[in-house]
């Protein structure tokens, strides 16, 4: 490099830088650039170090006008720099595109059964109404199942209960009501449980199966009547259906209850004007309850002058159906995944 | 019970439509299931007489009848093949173009060259039974041309009652007609059977030997009867619409009184009859053959009625067939008891019996109602079979009948138990209609239950009587008060519904599967636990209680693999059943079953099976929630069900409570199972215990991570290398993972590498090179002395 310095070696310098830089059209060369022109030994570098050469006097207004075009390279470099980066991450961004419309990766939810479902649901409306949940063996004696609740040996009513047997006083427990006797003989009174669980019948077909979900519910307090166990049923109801349904009490008989009634709901399905389901009678038959009968109380243990209480006892499985529109009862123990998967 | 609406009317007609008394029926708890017509809507169908008869030219037992259809007509042509269509027949005639039973369209036709112009008909072509060996056989009296419908009273409605065990009254007609009385206020309007005067003195000598079963014996002679004679139509006509067969003349008219006053009765052929008469409990190795001809040996629990051959009949359930009434019969014995309900019930039932009677005995039939039902049957058989009737004879043990003690109500009680009160009139009358003759004291009523209210006993079978008559809609809801106490919310407990909903989280679906499963699957799975058989299963594939949910959840599995699901993930939660019944455990049990591909089918292709870590990684989760994962361990076992190979038992600090495997391919195989299942079960209450999550304070210094590869025999669980090299480096090892498992080239045969890395950190200052150093040195020494392993590369 010569060491003269002209004002036209810097004006045909900075152009060329400026072409340079206008012309890289990537980072990387955008920065070659810059060395060759601003770096260390770079050609606008180097003519700041031939000022030296110069006469004194010129030296001032010459450095100044070097100063002033590596100053506006400068610029220039960023502002090319700025552009190239938009541009890259431009490019980049339409590169990494995808298709959102792929579903997406990994595992998908399972579901609880329906019967769980719905029992959960009985569970949560009745604990906030200060229900808690208790259990009993699926396996249970005689006493338990059967003579504590009023029903002796022999009784018509036992005939009604298609029983599993394992022996002469061991069997499968035809209700969940034996959990009333249970939770009354452990804990005496007052009480306000429910007892969900399952239940088995020596019965088959379209519309039974030999082991199917009962929700039994028991309180026990002073001054308990019939008038309070009509509200809660209603209550419970409405909240199982979400809607203010209509209910009726029906006299029944029930060993273990008394007076005794059989609950029936406004059919949730034609809204009571008739249909296949109600079998055009406009009603369901959804619940059996009743007062708990003395003679329970007294085989409990627990003074039936001074307690009195309500029980009630419902199939989850007619319920379920009802609220999901299930028409097979046997199709909750198929298990099915084309059925299980309809209740994530 | 088949109530005939027609019937129930003329004792006891309220002003209510038939819904309306359906309706009523039901809400007063005898719940109508069904109200149907007592015939089909049969239209052109009249009472036709025979006027003529010929044989058809074509022979084939056809003939040519000339039937008077009534009006000025001549009489009308039909074919008809019936073995009993005679001259001066009254049959039912459908004419050209009427509608019998099933629809069924009545045409002209033309048979074997005849044009029959209409058909005479059976009872089972009109829909009135199932008799169509011949043609119905009207009475002779109806003038020809009468709709049958009019004839025969078919305008009628039957109410299909559903009744409860308790209300046995009404299992009679004077029952359900009091009942309606009770509910309706409306007169009742039966007469009490006339007393039929002695026409001869033969009487049957009858001994009460077990008066406590039997206390009363009603028995009466009638001599020179015809038992060919015709039930007459109007009597088959109720009977056949409460659902009831005919047999002979003796059988019906017992039937029709049973239905009538709700008391079985029994007629024996007095001819075959050796008196005395004695009623006692039989003796163990005398036997009994019954009416149906089927014999059954008899024991000290049966009550019998015998005469000098022995038993001839099964009291209260059913005759003997010695002494049956046949055709050939000429002089009867009428039999009305009372027996005890506790001495029937279950008798019929164990014998595989059940009969009109011993439904009503062991219910409780009217203990003063037996001698209104021989009167009324004494006079209905000397009305259609003709007769001489002995004296009614009564054998009683007072002493032994049903001692109905008075009912003490009270009006505090009655309204307690309602939540409402009534007007002590409006009670009293309530008390009337049920026929307890109520008289008022100072606290309330006391009430004389009636004879044939059998479940009135005590003050709360009042209070359910008054709350029915009252109407159960008519009480009002009021909402319960009681105290309002906060519910606890125990945070150490898990519920299962926290643990079944990380298994659906986790892509499982759950499954509910019968507690009883085919013995020999169980067999296969679990050959070392006796399974509880079923003394009466279902079936022999349900025989026996399950002792772990796998069975049920393979068969599910399998339905499912049938039905083209290649990938299927289920669990259940539910009992298992084991030991022997008298130390029988009932726990709790959480299982999955899982099949197939990891993942559902997806874009990226991810296809690989579904194995042992996968189910693995569930359980850690479940166990996960516990907030006490140090406390399980998985240790390499034998289970029957799974493959030796890849089988963990679970424990607890110690204690086994589940296991987790993938199916031995032997049971899948016989399963028909493809692919390679894999299966956990767990007991419930090993998750169920949960650790309250305590504190640590977080360090504020760095951690340092330091990665090992080391080589060791295949043999040595990785599980176990890893916590070994944990407590090796001491307090300051904070975490230890285990990041990769290789076999092959560059280790030797035998042995695989196992890369762990061990991070590292302190709580009070930052870890110098030193530390670390010293911390790893530890490891790998005490790795190698423990379990021979070797830095990899060394």
């Amino acid at each position: 490099m010569g060491a003269e310095q002209h004002p036209d070696d810097l004006e045909a310098l900075t152009r060329k830088a400026e072409a340079a830089v206008a012309a890289a059209s990537e980072l990387a060369e955008l920065d070659a650039t810059r060395v060759a022109y601003l770096g260390k030994k770079g050609k606008l570098t180097a003519l700041l170090k031939g000022l030296g050469q110069l006469p004194a006097e010129q030296r001032p207004a010459a450095g100044a006008a070097i100063n002033a075009a590596k100053q506006r390279l400068s610029e220039h470099i960023e502002e090319r720099r700025t552009e190239l980066e938009r541009a890259e991450l431009e490019r980049r961004l339409s590169a990494e595109r995808i298709d959102v419309t792929l579903p997406g990766r990994g595992l998908e939810r399972g579901a609880l059964h329906p019967v769980t479902r719905t029992l959960e649901r009985i569970g949560t409306i009745f604990a906030g109404a200060g229900y808690r949940s208790a259990e009993g063996p699926e396996v249970e004696d005689d006493r338990h199942n059967f003579e504590a609740l009023n029903i002796p040996a022999h009784h018509p009513a036992r005939a009604m209960h298609d029983t599993f047997y394992f022996d002469a006083t061991r069997l499968l427990r035809t209700h969940t009501s034996p959990v009333q006797i249970r939770v009354m003989e452990r804990e005496g009174a007052p009480i306000r449980i429910i007892a969900p669980g399952r239940v088995y019948r020596c019965d088959s077909d379209l519309t039974h199966t030999p082991m199917f979900h009962q929700v039994e519910g028991l309180l026990i307090d002073r001054n308990v009547s019939l008038a309070d166990l009509k509200s809660v049923l209603h209550e419970f109801l409405s909240a199982f259906f979400e809607r203010a349904v209509a209910i009726r009490f029906r006299p029944s008989y029930f060993p273990f209850t008394e007076p005794s009634a059989e609950v029936d709901v406004e059919c949730v399905i034609c809204g009571g004007g008739g249909c296949r389901v109600c079998k055009n009678s406009g009603w369901l038959e959804v619940l059996g309850c009743g007062m708990v009968h003395p003679a329970v109380f007294e085989h409990a243990g627990l003074d039936a002058e001074r307690w009195t209480g309500y029980a009630f006892g419902m199939g989850v499985e007619r319920l379920a159906m009802l609220r999901y529109g299930v028409d097979d009862l046997r199709l909750f123990f198929d298990n099915d995944l084309r059925f299980l998967g309809q209740f994530r | 019970m088949r109530v005939s609406e027609q019937w129930l009317r003329e004792w006891v007609d309220p002003g209510l439509t038939t819904q309306e008394l359906a309706s009523a029926l039901t809400m007063a708890g005898l719940e109508v299931d069904a109200v149907e017509p007592a015939a089909p809507p049969l239209r052109g169908v009249v009472v036709g007489e025979i006027v003529a008869c010929a044989p058809h030219p074509a022979g084939d037992h056809l003939q040519i009848c000339q039937v008077d259809a009534g009006g000025d007509g001549p009489p009308v042509e039909v074919v008809c093949a019936a073995p009993n269509a005679r001259l001066g027949l009254c049959a039912p005639l459908a004419l050209e173009g009427a509608e019998i039973a099933e629809g069924r369209r009545v045409e002209a036709a033309t048979v074997r060259g005849v044009v029959s112009h209409g058909m005479l008909c059976s009872a089972a072509e009109l829909g009135l039974g199932d008799d169509h060996s011949g043609l119905l056989e009207l009475p002779s009296d109806l003038p020809p041309g009468t709709d049958l419908y009019i004839a025969l009273g078919l305008e009628d409605t039957v109410f299909e009652i559903d009744l409860t065990p308790n209300r046995a009254d009404c299992l009679g007609m004077i029952g359900v007609a009091r009942e309606v009385a009770a509910i309706t206020e409306a007169p009742l309007n039966v007469q009490r059977p006339p007393a039929v005067g002695a026409g001869c003195e033969d009487r049957v000598a009858v001994e009460l030997a077990a008066a406590p079963d039997c206390p009363h014996y009603c028995g009466r002679v009638i001599r020179t009867i015809n038992a060919r004679a015709e039930t007459p139509l109007w009597m088959r006509e109720r009977l056949r619409r409460a659902g009831i067969r005919c047999v002979s003349a003796v059988v019906d008219i017992t039937n029709y009184v049973l239905l009538e006053f709700g008391q079985p009765m029994h007629a024996f052929d007095l001819g075959r009859l050796a008196p005395p008469v004695v009623v006692r409990r039989a003796r163990s190795g005398e036997s009994l053959t019954l009416l149906g001809g089927e014999s059954v040996a008899l024991d000290e629990e049966v009550l019998v009625i015998t005469d000098r051959s022995g038993p001839i009949a099964f009291a209260g359930v059913m005759g003997g067939a010695s002494t049956a009434v046949s055709d050939e019969t000429r002089d009867v014995f009428l039999e009305a008891a009372f027996f005890n309900p506790a001495t029937v019930a279950g008798r019929a039932r164990r014998f595989g019996l059940h009969t009109d009677a011993s439904h009503r005995f062991e219910r409780g039939v009217d203990f003063a109602i037996a001698r209104h039902a021989c009167e009324r049957a004494t006079s209905l058989i000397i009305e259609i079979c003709g007769g001489v009737p002995g004296p009614l004879q009564e054998t009683s043990e007072l002493s032994e009948l049903p001692q109905r003690a008075p009912i003490t109500l009270r009006r505090e009680r009655l309204e307690g138990l309602l939540g409402w009160s009534l007007e002590p009139a409006t009670v009293s009358a309530m008390l009337k209609r049920l026929g307890t003759e109520p008289e008022e004291t100072p606290f309330g009523w006391r009430a004389q239950p009636p004879s044939w209210r059998f479940d009135l006993a005590r003050e709360v079978d009042l209070i359910e009587e008054i709350a029915r008559l009252y109407g159960y809609d008519a009480i009002p809801e009021h909402p319960l008060q009681a105290p309002l106490h906060v519910a606890s919310a125990p945070e150490q407990q898990l519920g299962s519904e926290d643990l079944r909903q990380t298994l659906v989280e986790r892509g499982y679906f759950e499954a509910i599967t019968y507690a009883f499963v085919d013995p020999a699957l169980q067999q296969r799975l679990d050959p070392e636990c006796p399974p509880l058989s079923l003394a009466n299963p279902l079936s022999s594939e349900l025989a026996v209680m399950r002792t772990s949910l796998w069975p049920g959840l393979l068969k599910a599995m399998q339905h499912n693999q049938h039905r083209q699901h290649e990938r299927v993930r289920l669990f259940e939660h539910g009992c298992v059943f084991r030991g022997s019944l008298d130390q029988l455990q009932q726990p709790a049990m959480l299982a999955g079953a899982c099949c197939g591909p990891f993942y559902p089918e997806q874009w990226d292709g991810s296809r690989r099976g579904v194995d042992f870590y996968d189910l693995k990684a569930d359980l850690e989760a479940l166990i996960a929630r516990t907030g006490a994962a140090s406390e399980f361990t998985f240790q390499g076992a034998r289970h029957p069900a799974l493959h030796p190979g890849q089988c963990a038992r679970i424990e607890r600090a110690g204690r086994p409570v589940g296991w987790l495997g993938t199916l031995h391919p032997e049971h899948a195989a016989a399963l028909e199972l493809q692919g390679q299942p894999v299966l956990f079960e767990i007991a419930l209450e090993a998750l169920s215990e949960a650790e309250l999550p305590a504190f640590r304070p977080i360090s504020r210094y760095p951690a340092i991570r330091r990665d090992l590869a080391l080589v060791v025999a295949d043999t040595v669980p990785a599980g176990e290398l890893l916590k070994a090299a944990q407590a090796a480096a001491g307090s300051l090892a904070v975490d230890a993972v285990l990041f990769d498992v290789y076999r092959g080239q560059g280790v030797p045969e035998g042995s695989k590498s196992i890369a762990m890395g061990l991070i590292l950190q302190d709580y009070s200052r930052t870890l110098r090179d030193e530390d670390v150093e010293q911390a790893m040195r530890c490891v790998v020494d005490c790795l190698q002395s423990a379990y021979q392993a070797s830095l990899r590369g060394e």
